[in-house]
């Protein structure tokens, strides 16, 4: 399923965030955001979550969503956002209750989830006992729970130290790899963008919006931190950003 | 390789340690402090009203309350008295509570309500209940309904309070994400807003029961022939000093024990915590 944004405008009050954008996220393949602090991406993936409503233009899902699908739009937050009070497992099945589902096809997917992210040996355990990064393959495992047609990821390595990030984006490489998924990445970590997307939309300073679009055609798997290839990418994109964020740091929140 | 050593060798006199300026404001737990502090004040009184140090007029000496305390209980008054003022205030703070909670979330989820009753509750919270008493012996009679209405009153508002600031409180990020999992509008409200917002919802209980059991010995001041609260005002109106102790230490053991009551809760219903 493709998630489709046409000429999609933003503002909060009178502040404009997104201006006229256009952009196909397309199925199976994993779309990157990259832009300046405060441009807006953020907002534009809960735009394309259905979390908030655009000004004007208008998000549109192209297709049909894949077999057994609950939750089409499915997000991945920075902070996690896990019940404190439930368990590993607790958090997992949380967005599966209000489903009709029987008990025995719940457990099947929480086995599952739990099993493809490494955290079988921790459904026990509760959030404040695990790492940042266990925590995150928590919310991971949450949201392949539900069959997503579309991953909504903001910044879900932000929160991390660098060497957990490394390992989390293997993690997430291998879960690609063996059942390719669809998902908008948002980040600001350039080094993040470039291994996981097969496309990196750069975006303009407020009002935000789409600079280019750069495609990587190196298979994900493929990839490797030091690769000259991705490194010459990388440089590209900030060469396209580094004005806009040089500006952005220095504009007053409130504008 | 990074050379690493000073660039001026200091005399091996100039050494000294890095003073501590860390510690502090992290009070930390001690079981024995508390009863230490009761037992001391308690020996104190005693001695000093055993040599006169203290007058009699002033102060009993606490063995004679234990010992007034003691009767009470082998006559049998206890129990007469202590029934009627556990149902009252059972019946009270559970409507009381029970009503300030779902007003409280009512507010916490509901603009509507929010701007129509905050209001209310404001103009509700400064009012001496006390002074309502005479009122609600006119609405409610002057039976167990002015009572139990008098504690409801007066836990209510202190409840509504401490419960739509703790659904203020609620983390909106898990708000969110439950939206997001297409989670349903109760199950939120059940699932997401209640356990977050319970520890302030405990807190707040922890005060509207202590003002119940305030209101407790007001609420008995008219048309009570038995409860704690009759019996100190009796014991005040004849002057028994012996016999107003002895109230006012059962009040106080049903405070400390509805505070445990509390503390046991939380503890079971916020492990999570840790």
């Amino acid at each position: 399923m493709d998630i489709r944004v046409r000429h999609a405008s933003h503002a909060y009050g009178g502040l404009a965030v997104l201006s006229d954008i256009d952009l196909v996220a397309p199925a199976g393949k994993i779309l990157c955001l990259v832009g300046p602090s405060g441009c807006g991406k953020s907002t534009l993936l809960r735009l394309m979550g259905g979390l908030e409503r655009p000004t004007s233009g208008a998000i549109e899902l192209v297709g049909a969503p894949p077999s057994g699908c609950l939750n089409e739009l499915t997000f991945v937050f920075q902070h996690f956002a896990l019940l404190p009070w439930a368990s590993v497992e607790g958090n997992v099945r949380f967005v599966l209750d209000h489903h009709r589902l029987s008990e025995a096809e719940r457990a099947e997917i929480v086995a599952d989830v739990l099993a493809r992210t490494g955290l079988a040996d921790f459904a026990e355990a509760w959030p404040r006992q695990l790492s940042g990064g266990m925590r995150q393959r928590v919310a991971i495992a949450r949201a392949l729970a539900v069959r997503p047609a579309v991953l909504l990821m903001d910044e879900p390595l932000s929160a991390l130290d660098s060497q957990t990030r490394e390992i989390l984006m293997e993690d997430l490489v291998g879960l690609w790899t063996r059942a390719p998924f669809t998902a908008v990445y948002v980040t600001h970590n350039l080094a993040e963008a470039v291994r996981l997307g097969h496309a990196v939309a750069v975006m303009s300073r407020r009002p935000g919006r789409i600079r280019e679009i750069v495609a990587i055609d190196t298979p994900l798997s493929e990839r490797r931190p030091d690769d000259p290839e991705l490194e010459r990418v990388q440089a590209r994109l900030w060469s396209l950003l580094r004005d806009e964020a040089i500006d952005a740091d220095r504009e007053l929140v409130d504008g | 390789m990074v050379d690493l050593s000073p660039a001026r060798q200091p005399r091996e006199a100039d050494a000294r340690p890095v003073p501590f300026r860390g510690g502090g404001f992290a009070p930390g737990r001690n079981r024995w402090a508390g009863l230490v502090v009761f037992v001391a004040l308690i020996a104190f009184f005693e001695v000093g009203t055993r040599t006169g140090v203290i007058s009699s007029l002033t102060m009993p000496p606490p063995s004679a309350v234990a010992q007034t305390l003691w009767r009470l209980v082998e006559t049998g008054l206890l129990w007469q008295n202590l029934g009627p003022s556990l149902y009252r205030l059972a019946m009270g703070s559970l409507v009381g509570c029970g009503a300030g909670i779902l007003v409280g979330f009512a507010i916490g989820l509901f603009t509507l309500a929010r701007a129509g009753l905050v209001p209310l509750v404001s103009a509700l919270f400064p009012i001496p209940k006390i002074a309502l008493l005479p009122l609600f012996v006119i609405w409610f009679g002057i039976g167990e309904g002015s009572k139990v209405a008098l504690i409801a009153f007066g836990t209510f508002t202190p409840t509504v309070v401490a419960t739509f600031g703790a659904v203020d409180g609620v983390d909106r990020g898990l708000i969110r994400m439950a939206q997001s999992f297409g989670v349903p509008w109760l199950r939120i409200v059940t699932r997401v807003v209640l356990p977050d917002a319970l520890a302030g919802i405990l807190s707040g209980l922890r005060v509207s029961l202590a003002i119940g059991i305030v209101l407790l010995v007001a609420a008995e001041m008219l048309g009570a022939r038995y409860g704690i609260g009759a019996y100190i005002l009796e014991a005040g109106a004849l002057y028994d000093l012996e016999r107003l102790f002895a109230g006012v230490v059962i009040l106080s053991v049903l405070g400390l024990l509805v505070s445990a009551g509390i503390g046991a809760l939380e503890r079971r219903l916020l492990r999570w915590r840790g």
